[in-house]
């Protein structure tokens, strides 16, 4: 598995110098992605994608390089070219390649042979179905697009400090973009369902939530500025799950960036708050027996019953810490450097319905969707601003649909504010798990 | 990059089994990056990403594969794999021989960053840290960021046009947060040009230090948002980002196709305020988003899309304009050669008004100044958008007044354009942007002069 991968690794990590520490991490992914339009195919790609990111350190100087392609002679120039940049990284103790802390990798069965096995022909069968189905739900409904898409990455971390490691993941999703018109008017949704194997995808799912998310917006208003609760959906529950990660990492709360530092025991959310980190469960699109760094990735609780726990540290923050790492170096691809990150975020679920929780509620909003989070909330203020469109509850049910407002509070308040957490965990393509939450006390900004 | 015969070989292949158009696009792109954070430089990095990607087009079907492997063999296997998609058959096209054309850059390059000292790049970080540091004792971290790229492409289709272009951006960006009773705030500032080293020949990275630390400490006073519709003044320069998310992404002809745009339909019908002219400009010389050619091989160019107010065109790539029967404007972008192209803008921006901008403010009872604005986001089937303040005050009686918490914006796009009452003379192009669509990101401009909108929703907390 991967061995090529690991050789490569090993070629790298021969030739360290004396007095330099060296990290290689590897990576090949074969990707397949469908778009089907009207019936018809509109794209079809398939493609084989490789590359190598080398850090070297000498003498607490870090340098890299990338490159996208596995052959030797790159390598070998990659090489000399992170070497070269070493002389303009300042000394740094803490900096360097993981050391290895004899945690052993969770056993993860990521990997289906199916995705490989599977004829394109069935795959496309597949987006095509689910655009057939979102369409026949509603006479309202058509499709922006319709796509069927899986990846297979194989990865290794080889470093000079003893880490040899390899693995492979594998993943599959469908996702339509629905429109629902009536008369001048049109509103948008989305259906999608992931899986790690083919079979297990739910195309019916899939398109009916495509349909009730587009149809149910039809004639929708903008709220009246208020104050009041909000349910947010789990898929906008997982956003903001998302944007609360950047609080929780050890380089953010060591460069003065987070604030939670220095907050660890204190109370900073609600007590029926529990997050937790756990890139070891299986059923997280993003779990993966190790980090960024080839460290055994573990279950790491954030937030216990609304109490400050710590943070996720990579090997940098760990050693500045003092706390070590805690496996969770995470990497955009191996065009940059790892740092610290959160990989499968979760709050701890409650028992009840999406329904009992509208009823418990009473008069508030669905928040269906959000936008703009990038824009609207600053992880390092707190500030939180976003665009939103969802439905009124009413009498503990779902009424009129809404659009064009903003929800806005700040992250500090809104962890205080969370009132109930429900049962209906879904886990999502991205690295943070989404649940129905109810918060309390939230600007709705509209007309 | 590759020999001719070599990609003329390549389309054939391409089109061996069916299909009605091939494209072969290659790239060869270097990087160097430098970052600076916590008071220390922490690494220097290089990156080189070199491959093709193969798009072979029949009827309404694409079918794409990319290879990093550049050889004759590497080039067509990806062709074989992307001829897949094409219903299998004879194809009914021949390629024709390619033609070389010439390609017009917006602008020469003086200075190729490959060629300067790595300790002269990571000077500029340091410069930067110092400056904003001694902007106020309450700054407390810096981080800055050098970037250049050299993307060199070439394209050639069946059609028997053959292009290439060699694109040369240089970027720096600092980010300050500043430590106050009321928490931490931050400041951003960012340039970006596409032209080389000679960048800093024209900016002062510590003015643009001390900026972005200003920024920071301004909000450490501001008060929460008001929350509500009102007035709202933009800076010239900084808020380019509204046309871009309130009418830019849905008059590209793509998501017009699809009846994904509310302004489908609506060309020659008055869109906007008389007083806006929207133009998208990829020859423009130097900005983030000038480009010789788009990566389909084809010019870039100046496309007015509305014209005091009036809607006069969408924005084309090959094969929506294929489709019309019409020329391609020069907007067939894509992120890299792992990815297909699609209709992206370069620069867009607002031609100037007549107004005095101090004016447009006295004559603002009540409403909210924004001086930057960050990142925005549209939906294109609604034309509902939101776009983020980073720096803006409160208008009371005509006057700039507090300075205000960050937050988003929402409004319309067709209602927004509708409400621009006021447009100065002041026209500024604005910070470098990165443009997300469909998973791919572009560099892109924009830019107007300052202006205001009767009624926009401001997404704070405040009464």
């Amino acid at each position: 598995m991967a061995d090529d991968l690991l050789a490569i690794g090993d070629r790298v990590v021969a030739d360290a110098r004396p007095g330099e520490r060296v990290e290689v991490y590897v990576v090949r992914s074969r990707d397949t992605n469908v778009r089907v339009y009207d019936g018809e195919v509109e794209q079809l790609a398939s493609a084989q994608s490789q590359g190598v990111g080398i850090r070297v350190v000498r003498e607490g100087r870090q340098g890299f390089a990338y490159a996208g392609s596995l052959d030797e002679d790159v390598v070998r120039e990659t090489l000399a070219e992170a070497r070269d940049n070493t002389a303009f990284g300042e000394p740094d103790a803490d900096v360097g390649p993981a050391d290895p802390d004899g945690v052993a990798p969770p056993e993860l069965d990521l990997w289906s042979d199916d995705l490989a096995g599977t004829p394109t022909v069935d795959k496309i069968e597949l987006a095509r179905e689910l655009e057939r189905l979102a369409v026949a739900a509603d006479p309202r409904v058509s499709t922006e697009s319709s796509d069927y898409a899986d990846t297979m990455v194989e990865g290794a971390v080889v470093t000079s400090t003893g880490i040899r490691i390899a693995g492979r993941e594998s993943g599959c999703y469908l996702v339509v973009s629905t429109l629902a018109s009536q008369g001048d008017e049109t509103q948008t949704g989305f259906g999608f369902s992931v899986a790690r194997r083919l079979a297990d995808l739910d195309v019916a799912q899939a398109a009916a939530d495509g349909a009730e998310r587009a149809t149910r917006l039809l004639g929708a208003m903008k709220p009246p500025t208020s104050r009041l609760t909000v349910v947010l959906d789990p898929w906008v529950t997982a956003q903001l799950l998302s944007v609360l990660s950047a609080t929780m990492t050890g380089e953010a709360v060591l460069k003065g960036r987070s604030l939670f530092a220095g907050r660890e025991g204190e109370a900073v959310a609600a007590e029926l708050v529990t997050l937790i980190d756990d890139p070891t469960n299986p059923l997280a699109f993003t779990a993966t027996a190790f980090d960024g760094e080839g460290l055994a990735t573990r279950r790491n609780v954030l937030i216990r019953d609304g109490v400050l726990q710590g943070f996720v540290h990579d090997s940098w923050s760990g050693r500045r810490s003092g706390t070590g790492s805690t496996g969770s170096a995470v990497r955009a691809g191996f065009k940059s450097t790892p740092t610290s990150g959160c990989m499968a975020l979760s709050l701890q679920p409650g028992t009840a319905t999406q329904a009992e929780l509208l009823a418990k509620v009473g008069d508030g909003v669905l928040v269906q969707g959000v936008s703009g989070l990038h824009s609207g909330v600053n992880p390092v203020s707190g500030d939180f601003s976003t665009g939103a469109e969802g439905l009124r509850i009413r009498g503990g049910e779902l009424g009129e649909p809404l659009r064009e407002f903003t929800i806005g509070s700040t992250l500090q308040r809104i962890l205080h504010d969370v009132v109930a957490v429900g049962g209906d965990v879904q886990w999502l393509p991205m690295d943070a798990a989404g649940v129905s939450l109810v918060v309390a006390d939230v600007t709705i900004s509209g007309i | 990059m590759i020999e001719e015969s070599v990609l003329q070989r390549v389309l054939g292949a391409a089109l061996r089994t069916g299909g009605d158009f091939a494209e072969v696009y290659v790239e060869d792109r270097r990087s160097s990056s430098g970052r600076l954070d916590d008071r220390r430089v922490e690494e220097l990095t290089s990156g080189r990403d070199r491959g093709a990607g193969i798009r072979v087009v029949d009827g309404e079907t694409t079918g794409y594969a990319h290879t990093a492997d550049l050889s004759e063999a590497g080039l067509r296997a990806a062709a074989e794999a992307a001829a897949a998609a094409a219903r299998h058959g004879t194809s009914r096209v021949n390629v024709v021989d390619l033609d070389r054309r010439a390609t017009r850059r917006p602008n020469d390059v003086a200075t190729l960053p490959e060629t300067v000292a790595k300790a002269t790049k990571v000077e500029l970080l340091k410069r930067a840290d110092d400056a904003a540091r001694s902007a106020g004792k309450a700054v407390v971290q810096v981080s800055a960021g050098y970037g250049d790229s050299r993307r060199r492409i070439l394209v050639a289709n069946s059609e028997g046009l053959l292009a290439e272009d060699d694109q040369v951006k240089t970027n720096f960006r600092i980010n300050v947060v500043a430590s106050g009773d009321t928490g931490m705030q931050t400041g951003y500032e960012s340039i970006g040009h596409t032209i080389g080293f000679e960048l800093f020949d024209r900016y002062d990275v510590e003015e643009l230090a001390r900026r972005a630390a200003q920024r920071a400490l301004t909000k450490l006073q501001a008060r929460p948002a008001p929350s509500g519709t009102m007035p709202v003044v933009i800076k010239s320069g900084g808020g380019g980002v509204l046309f871009h998310e309130a009418c830019g992404h849905g008059l590209e002809a793509d998501l017009v196709a699809k009846s994904a745009s509310v302004f489908k339909g609506r060309t020659g019908e008055l869109v906007a305020s008389p007083l806006v002219t929207l133009v998208d400009d990829g020859t423009m010389a130097e900005e983030w988003g000038a480009i010789g050619i788009d990566d389909e091989g084809h010019p870039s160019q100046r496309n007015v899309l509305i014209q005091d107010g009036v809607l006069t065109d969408y924005m084309w790539d090959w094969l929506r304009a294929r489709k019309e029967g019409r020329r391609p404007s020069g907007n067939g972008r894509r992120q890299s050669y792992h990815h297909l192209p699609m209709v992206r803008m370069t620069n867009t921006f607002v031609l100037n008004g007549t107004e005095d901008p101090e004016e447009i403010i006295r004559q603002t009872e009540r409403g909210v100044y924004v001086a930057q604005l960050g990142g925005g986001q549209v939906n294109t089937a609604t034309g509902d958008f939101v776009f983020g303040m980073t720096e803006a005050y409160l208008i009371e009686h005509g006057e700039l007044t507090d300075p205000l918490r960050e937050g988003n914006l929402i409004g319309n796009g067709p209602e927004v354009l509708r409400n621009i009452d006021a447009l100065g003379n002041d026209f500024a192009m604005g910070s470098p942007g990165t443009c997300g669509k469909d998973g791919q990101g572009v560099p892109v401009g924009d830019g107007q002069p300052t202006l205001r909108v009767s009624a926009l929703t401001i997404g704070g907390t405040a009464a």
